[in-house]
C-alpha cells in the first residue's frame, strides 16, 4: 500500500468528516429513535424531518458563552473537551471499513485502539477533576472505576479473537472471516468456536455499553443523583465536544465490534461484500445502543461493579480457556 | 445495601442537594454530609417555597381559602379541597346531597390516580428511565382533559364548595371516565409492569433498599403508602371513614417487605383500588342536586375543628379554629409529606448517595405541601 500524500490527505478529510456527520446527526438519530420509543415525533421544525436540528443545536451551543467558573484548573478544564473527542477520531484511522478503505492498516491497531480508549477516560477525569465540583468529581472517580472495571473483561474477550484470528491488526481479523456469516467470529463453525464466541460476543457488548458510559451504566452521567456529573460546569461547546465525543465513542465502538465478531465488511450470504455492509452493521448496533438506553432505568455504581467483577470477569476467563482448548483440540 | 457500612467521620465534606437539583422536584434542599458517597448525616432544609397558607387563611372568607388548598399539593389538589370543605361543613353544620358526595369521591380518586401516575414517572425518571415517564404522562393527560372538563382547571383546581360542588358531571364525563379505566386496565400489565415492575435492573434498584421500619412511622407519624409499605394497616378511607366511602367495596394494599419496592407496589395497588372504586360509584350514581344549601356568608360557632382525609401522601389533617367570625380564627395543617420527609435523615444515614435518591423518590415529596 502506498503511502503519497494526496491518499493521507484524502482519508483526513474523509475520516474527519465521517466523524462529524456522525457525532452531530447520531444526535438527531438519538432524539429521533427515542422519540419513536416514547410515542413522540421529536425534533421536527428545522428542515425536513428535523434534519436540520443538529446544524441549529450546534449554532446554538457555538453563540453560548465559554463559562470558566471561578476556582476551577483553567488549562485542564479547557483541554479535557478536546481531549475527549480527539482520541475518538484518531481511533477511526485504523479502522478498516472495506477491503480497500481504511486509512491505516497497522500490525497493532488493536491495542492502539485500546490505548486510544483509555485517553477518552482520562478526559473524563481530568474534567471533572477540574471542574471543581463535589459532583463532577464524584462522576469523574465513579468513571475511572467503571472503566477500570470493564476494560479487563472485554481485552480478555478480544484475546479469544486474536486467539482466533493470530494477529492484532483489525483487517487481517476482518479479512479472517470472509466468506458469508459462517466465518464470522461470532457463529464460526470451525474448531467449534460458535460454541464460546457468543458469549465472547455478549461480553464484549456489555462491556463497550459500559466504556461509552452509556445507560444503564451511565454512572458517571446520572442526571437524578450528580446533576450533569463531570459535565455540570461545562457550557457551550466545552459541553457540545463531550456530546459529540460520547457520539463518537459510540459509533468506534460498533465499529470494533463489526470488525472483531461480526465480519467486518463480509456479506452474510457472500453476495457483493464492500462498505455498505459494514455501516449496515455497524448503524443496528448503534441502534441498539440507543434502543437499550431508552428502555432500561439506570443501574448503581456497586451492582455495575459486581458485575464486572463477579461475573464478566470470571465468565471471560473461562471463555478464554475453553478458546484456547478448543484451537488446541481440533 | 444492606452490608454495613464503617462510615468515618473525621473525613467528610457537605454536599447541597438542592435547592435546585433535578432529584428533589422542587425546592427542597437537603444537606449531606458526605463519606465518599456514603452519607454519614442528612439533614432536610425546608422553608424555601413557605407562602404562609395557614396564615393566610385567617385573611380571607372560608370560600377565599379554597383555591389555596390546591396549591399546597397540586398533584392531589382535590383531596386538599376536600379536606377544606369537610372542615368548614362540620363547622358550620352544613349538608351536602348525596350526588355531589359521590362526585367528589369520583373526581377526587381520579385525581389519585393522576397524582400516582405522575410519582410514577418522576420516580423512573430519578433511577434514569425516561421513558416511563412519557407514557405515564400519556394516561395522565386523559384524567387533566376529563377533570377540566367539569372544575374548570388542569391542575390546581378549585371545585369543592361548601355544601357541594361547582358542575355537575355530563354523561361525557361518565363514558370518558369508563374508557379511561378500560384504557389504564389494558395499558397496565405491558407498559407498566412488563417494562418496568418487572425488570430486573428496577427491582435490583429498589429491593431492600430505603428500609423504613413501622416503629420509625409510628415514630415520625408517616402515612400514607410509606406506612402501608411498613405494614401498617392505616387508611382515612377505611378507619375513620368520611363522605361515602364506606358504600364502596376496595381493599386497602399493604405490604410488609418496608423497602423501596413495597411502597412502589401500594402506590400500584392503590391504582387500581381506585378504579374500582370510581367504577361503583359512577354505577350508583344518584340523582339529585350538586349543591346543598349553604348560607352566602358562614360564621360557625366559635369552636375547634378537625377534618382528616387520605390524600395520595397520606392522612391530611384540617384543624379549624372559629371564633364565630366570618373569617377563619387559625387553621393548622396537618400535612402527610412533612411527616413522610422527616423520617429521611434517620433512613438516608449509611445509604449510598443513587440509594438515598431512589428511596427519596420512593417518598413521593411534595415539596409545596410540606412548607405550605
Amino acid at each position: 500500500m502506498e503511502t503519497s500524500m494526496w491518499r493521507a490527505l484524502l482519508y483526513l478529510v474523509g475520516l474527519l468528516a465521517f466523524a462529524g456527520v456522525n457525532a452531530a446527526w447520531l444526535g438527531w438519530c438519538e432524539r429521533k429513535g427515542a422519540a419513536r420509543i416514547q410515542r413522540r415525533i421529536g425534533p421536527c421544525e428545522a428542515g425536513f424531518a428535523g434534519l436540520l436540528q443538529p446544524l441549529a443545536d450546534g449554532l446554538k451551543l457555538m453563540s453560548k458563552q465559554l463559562l470558566v467558573p471561578q476556582g476551577v484548573d483553567g488549562i485542564i478544564f479547557r483541554v479535557a473537551p478536546v481531549l475527549a473527542m480527539i482520541p475518538a477520531i484518531t481511533s477511526l484511522a485504523v479502522i478498516p471499513f472495506s477491503e480497500n478503505i481504511g486509512a491505516r492498516a497497522m500490525e497493532l491497531s488493536l491495542l492502539l485502539l485500546f490505548a486510544l480508549a483509555s485517553i477518552g477516560m482520562i478526559a473524563i477525569l481530568l474534567g471533572g477533576w477540574a471542574s471543581g465540583n463535589k459532583y463532577a468529581i464524584i462522576s469523574a472517580a465513579r468513571s475511572v472505576s467503571q472503566n477500570l472495571a470493564y476494560e479487563i473483561p472485554m481485552l480478555l474477550t478480544v484475546i479469544t479473537v486474536v486467539m482466533i484470528s493470530g494477529s492484532m491488526n483489525l483487517r487481517e481479523i476482518a479479512l479472517d472471516q470472509q466468506g458469508g456469516f459462517w466465518h464470522w467470529n461470532i457463529f464460526r463453525l470451525e474448531h467449534g468456536h460458535f460454541l464460546t464466541m457468543w458469549i465472547s460476543f455478549i461480553i464484549f457488548f456489555i462491556c463497550s455499553v459500559a466504556e461509552t458510559n452509556r445507560a444503564p451504566f451511565d454512572m458517571a452521567e446520572a442526571e437524578s443523583e450528580l446533576v450533569a456529573g463531570f459535565m455540570t460546569e461545562y457550557s457551550s461547546m466545552g459541553f457540545g465536544l463531550f456530546m459529540m465525543g460520547e457520539y463518537l465513542n459510540i459509533v468506534v465502538g460498533a465499529c470494533l465490534t463489526a470488525t472483531l465478531f461480526l465480519g467486518g465488511w463480509d456479506c452474510p450470504f457472500g453476495l457483493t461484500p464492500g462498505i455498505w455492509w459494514f455501516l449496515l452493521k455497524i448503524y443496528v448496533l448503534i441502534f441498539t445502543f440507543i434502543w437499550i438506553r431508552w428502555t432500561y432505568p439506570r443501574t448503581q455504581i456497586y451492582r455495575l461493579l459486581n458485575l464486572s467483577w463477579k461475573i464478566l470477569i470470571p465468565f471471560s476467563m473461562a471463555n478464554l480457556l475453553v478458546t484456547a482448548a478448543l484451537i488446541k483440540v481440533f | 445495601m444492606t452490608v454495613p457500612v464503617h462510615l468515618r467521620h473525621d473525613e467528610t465534606f457537605v454536599l447541597n442537594l438542592g435547592p435546585q437539583h433535578p432529584a428533589t422536584h422542587g425546592v427542597l434542599r437537603v444537606k449531606l454530609t458526605m463519606d465518599g458517597e456514603y452519607i454519614v448525616k442528612a439533614e432536610p432544609v425546608l422553608g424555601y417555597i413557605h407562602r404562609m397558607h395557614e396564615k393566610l387563611a385567617e385573611g380571607g372568607t372560608f370560600a377565599q381559602f379554597m383555591p389555596n388548598t390546591a396549591r399546597m399539593d397540586y398533584l392531589h389538589a382535590l383531596a386538599f379541597n376536600h379536606g377544606w370543605a369537610l372542615v368548614v361543613e362540620k363547622a358550620a353544620g352544613i349538608e351536602v346531597p348525596e350526588r355531589a358526595e359521590y362526585i367528589r369521591v369520583i373526581t377526587v380518586e381520579l385525581n389519585r390516580i393522576a397524582s400516582h401516575l405522575l410519582w410514577w414517572a418522576a420516580f423512573l425518571l430519578d433511577l434514569g428511565g425516561f421513558t416511563p415517564l412519557l407514557y405515564a404522562f400519556d394516561d395522565r393527560e386523559k384524567i387533566v382533559d376529563l377533570l377540566e372538563r367539569v372544575t374548570g382547571s388542569r391542575l390546581t383546581y378549585c371545585y369543592l364548595r361548601f355544601g357541594g360542588v361547582y358542575n355537575d358531571i355530563d354523561d361525557e364525563f361518565i363514558a370518558g371516565t369508563r374508557d379511561f379505566i378500560k384504557r389504564l386496565r389494558g395499558r397496565m400489565p405491558r407498559l407498566y409492569h412488563d417494562l418496568v415492575t418487572h425488570n430486573i435492573i428496577l427491582i435490583k434498584r429498589i429491593k431492600d433498599i430505603g428500609f423504613v421500619s413501622a416503629e420509625q412511622c409510628r415514630r415520625y407519624g408517616a402515612t400514607g403508602p410509606v406506612a402501608r409499605g411498613s405494614g401498617i394497616d392505616y387508611d382515612i378511607r377505611k378507619n375513620e371513614p368520611y363522605s361515602v366511602y364506606p358504600e364502596f367495596d376496595f381493599d386497602v394494599p399493604v405490604f410488609d417487605e418496608c423497602d423501596s419496592m413495597a411502597r412502589y407496589m401500594v402506590r400500584m395497588h392503590e391504582i387500581e383500588q381506585s378504579m374500582r372504586i370510581i367504577e361503583q360509584a359512577l354505577d350508583k350514581l344518584p340523582a339529585g342536586p350538586v349543591m346543598g344549601k349553604a348560607p352566602k356568608v358562614l360564621k360557625p360557632e366559635a369552636g375547634y375543628y378537625y377534618s382528616a382525609v387520605e390524600t395520595a401522601r397520606g392522612s391530611l389533617g384540617h384543624r379549624l379554629v372559629c371564633n364565630g367570625d366570618k373569617n377563619p380564627y387559625k387553621l393548622k395543617l396537618r400535612s402527610p409529606t412533612f411527616s413522610n420527609l422527616s423520617l429521611f435523615g434517620e433512613v438516608a444515614e449509611g445509604m449510598l448517595l443513587a440509594d438515598a435518591l431512589a428511596f427519596m423518590g420512593s417518598l413521593d415529596l411534595v415539596i409545596p405541601e410540606i412548607d405550605r
